[in-house]
C-alpha cells in the first residue's frame, strides 16, 4: 500500500527517472513530502515553472531520454503551458506532472483551479487526469510510454490532491494498456524499394534532414545511407548536427535562413528524400512555389505529417532509424542494375558553394559582429559541447556559424520560437550532461525572459556558459522592420548595449546571481572571455557581448514567396538555374 | 462533399472535447454528430459527418487517428451503408389542418407521440433524404420546434467495426 504521491514517486523511480525539475505549491506537496526523501531522483528547484518546463526540454533533447518538469496547479500550471507547447511543436519527450485541486471540488473554482487537461489537450501528445490513487502507475507508465515512442511529444499527467494524499495498493501493470495507440515502426518493404530505385535514378537528388533524424537516433544510419549514396545532404534547424557539418556531402541548413546551396539545391532538385521533417514553412518558402521539379519521398513516423503539406510520391511511414538500414540496402540493389550519376548536379552544387559561402560582413559601426562571437565560441569550445540557442537572430547565427558534428548538440525551439528557452534548456542539458560544456547563446531580448534560472544554476551547482549576444534590441524584429517597415523600428529597442542606459547591467545582474560575470565590447577581448568561461566550472558563467544592433541575418529568403527568392545579402539576390 | 466518418474510441473522460477540438483547429466543421455506446464495454462509436474535399479529409482522418483514445476509423461508403436520423417535429394544427399533418405523417410512416389541441409532436426516422422531404411537406403547417439526432450509420453486411479491435 502506497499513498497516491508515494505511488508517483515510486512510478518515477520504475521508469528510471534521475532527474526532475519543479517547484511546489499548494495542491502538489504531498507528492513533494515525497520527493524530498528520495535518494534516487534529484528535484531542482526552478524560480518560474516555465524554466522548469525549458530545462526538462533541454535535458530531454541533450539525450533522448524524457524530461520531467513539476508544477502546481493553476497558475503553476500554466506557467508549464508555453514549455509544453515548445516541445509539442518539436517533438521533445517531456513528462509534466501537475497537482490539482482535490476531486470533490474539481469545477466549482477553487483557489488555484484551472482545468489544465483541457487547457493543454492542443499541445500535448496526450494528457491524464487522474482522481484515484490506484490509477497513478497505470497512467505514469502509459504517459511515459506514450512521450517516449513513436514520434515523441509532451505528456501531462494531472494528480488531484485527494489522490496524492489516499492509499491504494502499487499495481504496476504487466503491459501498456493503450488500444488506440500503435506507432507504425517498421516501414513497407515496397515503398523503401521504389524510394531506392527513384534514388538511383535520379539526377538531383537531396536527402531534406529534418529533425525526426536526432529523435530517431539515427544519425549512424543516416551517415552510411548519404555515404553509400553520394546524394547531397541538408540539415533542417532542428536537424543541426544530426550529419556532419565536416562531411563534404553536406551542403548546410536550408529555409529562410539557410545556405544558398542547401536552398537552391531543393529549389533545383528533381528527387527530394525527406527523412524525419516536416515541410515547415521556414524551410519551403511559398509552398506552390517550393522545389517545383522534385519528386517526394517522404519517411516518417507519424503518418499526419505525410502529404500534410506536400504530396509525397512516395510515403514512407516507419522509424527512420529502420527506414534507413532498409533504403540502403535498396539502393544496393537498385544502383546495380542502374549505376546512380550526380556529377553534373555536384558540378553545379560545388559552383554554389563556391560563390555563396556561408559569411558576413564587419558592422561599419565599429562594434563587434555578432557572429564573430558566436563563431569563436564554437570554435574555441568545439563539437563534442552542447549549444542551447534561444530564440532570433542568434539562433539563426547559432545554426549557421557553430559547426555541429554530432546530434544533440544543438538545442533550441524551431517550431514554437520560444523565446527565453536558452538558459533553462541549457541548464537542463548541463544537469543530463555534467561532463560536457554547455553555452547558452542568448539574446538581450531572450535573456531578460528566463534569466532568473541563473540563481536555480548557481544554487545547484550547475556551471553553464552563457553568451548574451547583445544588441540592444528585439533583433530579429528590428530587422524585419529595417527590410519591410521602411527602418521603423517599432518598440524593439531595449536600451541595453551601446550607448544605452544599459537597463539592467547585465554584468552586474549575473553577479549578483552569484555567476561569473564579463563584459566584452572589443574583438581583441573575444577569445580571452570565452577561454576564462571554458575554464570555469564552479559558477555559471555569463558574458555580455556588447555587439552591433545593425547586423543581419543572411542569407534570407522573405516571407510569402518562393525559395528561388532567396537572397545572399541584402539587394543581392544569386542567380540560379531557371528551365 | 460530405463524408460520414465512423469512429470506434475508448469511453474516456473528455474524449468529446478531444475528438470536436481537433475539428475547430484544425477548421473543419463538423455537420453532425452522433455518440453512443457500442456492444463492448468501454468502446464508444462516434459518427460524424463532415463537409471537405479528399486531401483535408484525409489528413483530418490522420490527425484523429493520433488522439490516443481514437481506437479505429472508417469511412463509411454510402453505397454499402445503412444511414438512419431521427427528428422529433412539433408542428402547429387546429381543426382544419390536423387530418392533412396525420395523412402526411402516414405517409412517410412517420409516428405522432405527443397530441395536443393545438400541436403534434411526430417522429420521424430514414436517411436525410427522407426527413428533409416530410420537413418540406410539414412547413406550411407551422413548425414550431425541431430535435434532431445526429446520423447514424452502419456498414452492411456482416462486416463489423469492432471485428480486428476484438482480435487484437
Amino acid at each position: 500500500m502506497l499513498t497516491g504521491s508515494g505511488a508517483i514517486l515510486r512510478s518515477l523511480e520504475i521508469l528510471g527517472i534521475t532527474d526532475v525539475f519543479g517547484l511546489p505549491g499548494g495542491a502538489i506537496m504531498p507528492f513533494y513530502d515525497e520527493l524530498m526523501s528520495s535518494p534516487s531522483i534529484r528535484h531542482i528547484l526552478v524560480r518560474h515553472e516555465q524554466g522548469a518546463g525549458h530545462a526538462a526540454e533541454g535535458y530531454a533533447s541533450s539525450t533522448g531520454k524524457v524530461g520531467v518538469a513539476i508544477a502546481t496547479s493553476g497558475p503553476g500550471a500554466t506557467n508549464l503551458v508555453t514549455a509544453i507547447a515548445d516541445a509539442h511543436m518539436d517533438s521533445v519527450p517531456l513528462l509534466a506532472i501537475t497537482g490539482q485541486v482535490f476531486s470533490t471540488v474539481m469545477g466549482t473554482d477553487a483557489f488555484q483551479e484551472v482545468d489544465i487537461v483541457g487547457i493543454t489537450m492542443p499541445i500535448t501528445k496526450h494528457s491524464f487526469l487522474v482522481r484515484r490513487a490506484e490509477d497513478v502507475p497505470g497512467v505514469l507508465q502509459a504517459a511515459y510510454h506514450i512521450a517516449t515512442t513513436g514520434r515523441p511529444g509532451p505528456v501531462l499527467v494531472d494528480v488531484t490532491k485527494d489522490a496524492q494524499q489516499n492509499v491504494a495498493p502499487f499495481v504496476w501493470p504487466a503491459a501498456v494498456d493503450l488500444p488506440g495507440y500503435r506507432p507504425v515502426i517498421k516501414a513497407h518493404g515496397k515503398q523503401v524499394q521504389a524510394a531506392a530505385k527513384m534514388l538511383a535514378r535520379a539526377k538531383r537528388p537531396v536527402l531534406y534532414v529534418g529533425g525526426g533524424v536526432i529523435r530517431a537516433d539515427a544519425s549512424k544510419e543516416l551517415l552510411e545511407f548519404a555515404e553509400l549514396s553520394g546524394a547531397p545532404v541538408v540539415t533542417t534547424l532542428m536537424a543541426r548536427g544530426a550529419f556532419p557539418d565536416s562531411n563534404t556531402l553536406h551542403l548546410g541548413m536550408p529555409g529562410m535562413h539557410g545556405s544558398v546551396p542547401a536552398v537552391l539545391a531543393l529549389q533545383e532538385s528533381d528527387l527530394i528524400i525527406a527523412l524525419g521533417a516536416r515541410f515547415d514553412d521556414r524551410v519551403t518558402g511559398k509552398p506552390s512555389e517550393f522545389a517545383p521539379d522534385a519528386e517526394v519521398v517522404h519517411v516518417d513516423i507519424d503518418p499526419a505529417e505525410i502529404s500534410k503539406i506536400r504530396t509525397a510520391d512516395v510515403p514512407i511511414v516507419g522509424d527512420v532509424k529502420e527506414v534507413l538500414v532498409d533504403l540502403a540496402a535498396s539502393f544496393v540493389t537498385a544502383s546495380a542494375s542502374h549505376a546512380p550519376d550526380y556529377a553534373t548536379w555536384w558540378a553545379r552544387l560545388e559552383e554554389l558553394r563556391e560563390r555563396y559561402p556561408l559569411g558576413y560582413d564587419e558592422p561599419t559601426d565599429g562594434l563587434l559582429a555578432p557572429q564573430y562571437v558566436i563563431e569563436r565560441i564554437g570554435q574555441l569550445t568545439g563539437p563534442e559541447a552542447i549549444y542551447a540557442a534561444g530564440v532570433g537572430q542568434h539562433q539563426m547565427w547559432a545554426a549557421q556559424f557553430i559547426k555541429y558534428e554530432r546530434p544533440n548538440s544543438f538545442l533550441n525551439s524551431g517550431g514554437a520560437g520560444t523565446m527565453g528557452y536558452g538558459v533553462p534548456a541549457a541548464m537542463g542539458a548541463k544537469v543530463a550532461n555534467p561532463d560536457r560544456t554547455v553555452w547558452a547563446i542568448d539574446g538581450d531580448g531572450c535573456f531578460q525572459m528566463t534569466n532568473q534560472e541563473l540563481a536555480t544554476a548557481t544554487i545547484n551547482n550547475i556551471p553553464i556558459k552563457v553568451a548574451i549576444i547583445n544588441n540592444s534590441s528585439l533583433g530579429m524584429v528590428r530587422q524585419w522592420q529595417t527590410l519591410f517597415y521602411n527602418g521603423r523600428h517599432s518598440f524593439t529597442d531595449l536600451n541595453t548595449g551601446h550607448d544605452t542606459a544599459m537597463i539592467p547591467d547585465f554584468v552586474k545582474l549575473a553577479d549578483a546571481y552569484g555567476a561569473l560575470a564579463i563584459r566584452v565590447t572589443k574583438k581583441e577581448e573575444v577569445d580571452a572571455a570565452i577561454a576564462l568561461a571554458n575554464e570555469t566550472n564552479d559558477r555559471p558563467v555569463v558574458i555580455d557581448f556588447i555587439v552591433s544592433a545593425d547586423a543581419m541575418v543572411w542569407p534570407m529568403v522573405p516571407q510569402g514567396v518562393g525559395n528561388s527568392s532567396v537572397q545572399y545579402a541584402r539587394e543581392h539576390a544569386p542567380e540560379w538555374e531557371e528551365e | 462533399m460530405s463524408h460520414v466518418l465512423s469512429l470506434l474510441v475508448e469511453d474516456k473522460p473528455g474524449l468529446l472535447a478531444r475528438v470536436a477540438g481537433l475539428f475547430a483547429r484544425r477548421g473543419f466543421n463538423i455537420e453532425s454528430l452522433a455518440v453512443g455506446k457500442t456492444e463492448i464495454a468501454g468502446l464508444s462509436r462516434i459518427t460524424v459527418v463532415v463537409d471537405v474535399e479528399q486531401a483535408p479529409l484525409e489528413q483530418v482522418t490522420k490527425q484523429l487517428n493520433k488522439l490516443v483514445n481514437v481506437v479505429k476509423i472508417v469511412e463509411l461508403d454510402p453505397t454499402q451503408t445503412v444511414e438512419r436520423e431521427h427528428m422529433l417535429i412539433k408542428v402547429r394544427v387546429d381543426n382544419s389542418t390536423r387530418s392533412q399533418v396525420l395523412e402526411a405523417t402516414n405517409l412517410f410512416r412517420a409516428r405522432i407521440v405527443d397530441v395536443a389541441t393545438d400541436a403534434l409532436v411526430i417522429e420521424v426516422t430514414g436517411d436525410t433524404a427522407k426527413v428533409q422531404a416530410l420537413l418540406r411537406v410539414l412547413e406550411p403547417f407551422g413548425i414550431k420546434e425541431i430535435a434532431q439526432s445526429g446520423l447514424l450509420a452502419i456498414g452492411r453486411g456482416a462486416k463489423s467495426i469492432t471485428d480486428r479491435v476484438l482480435k487484437n
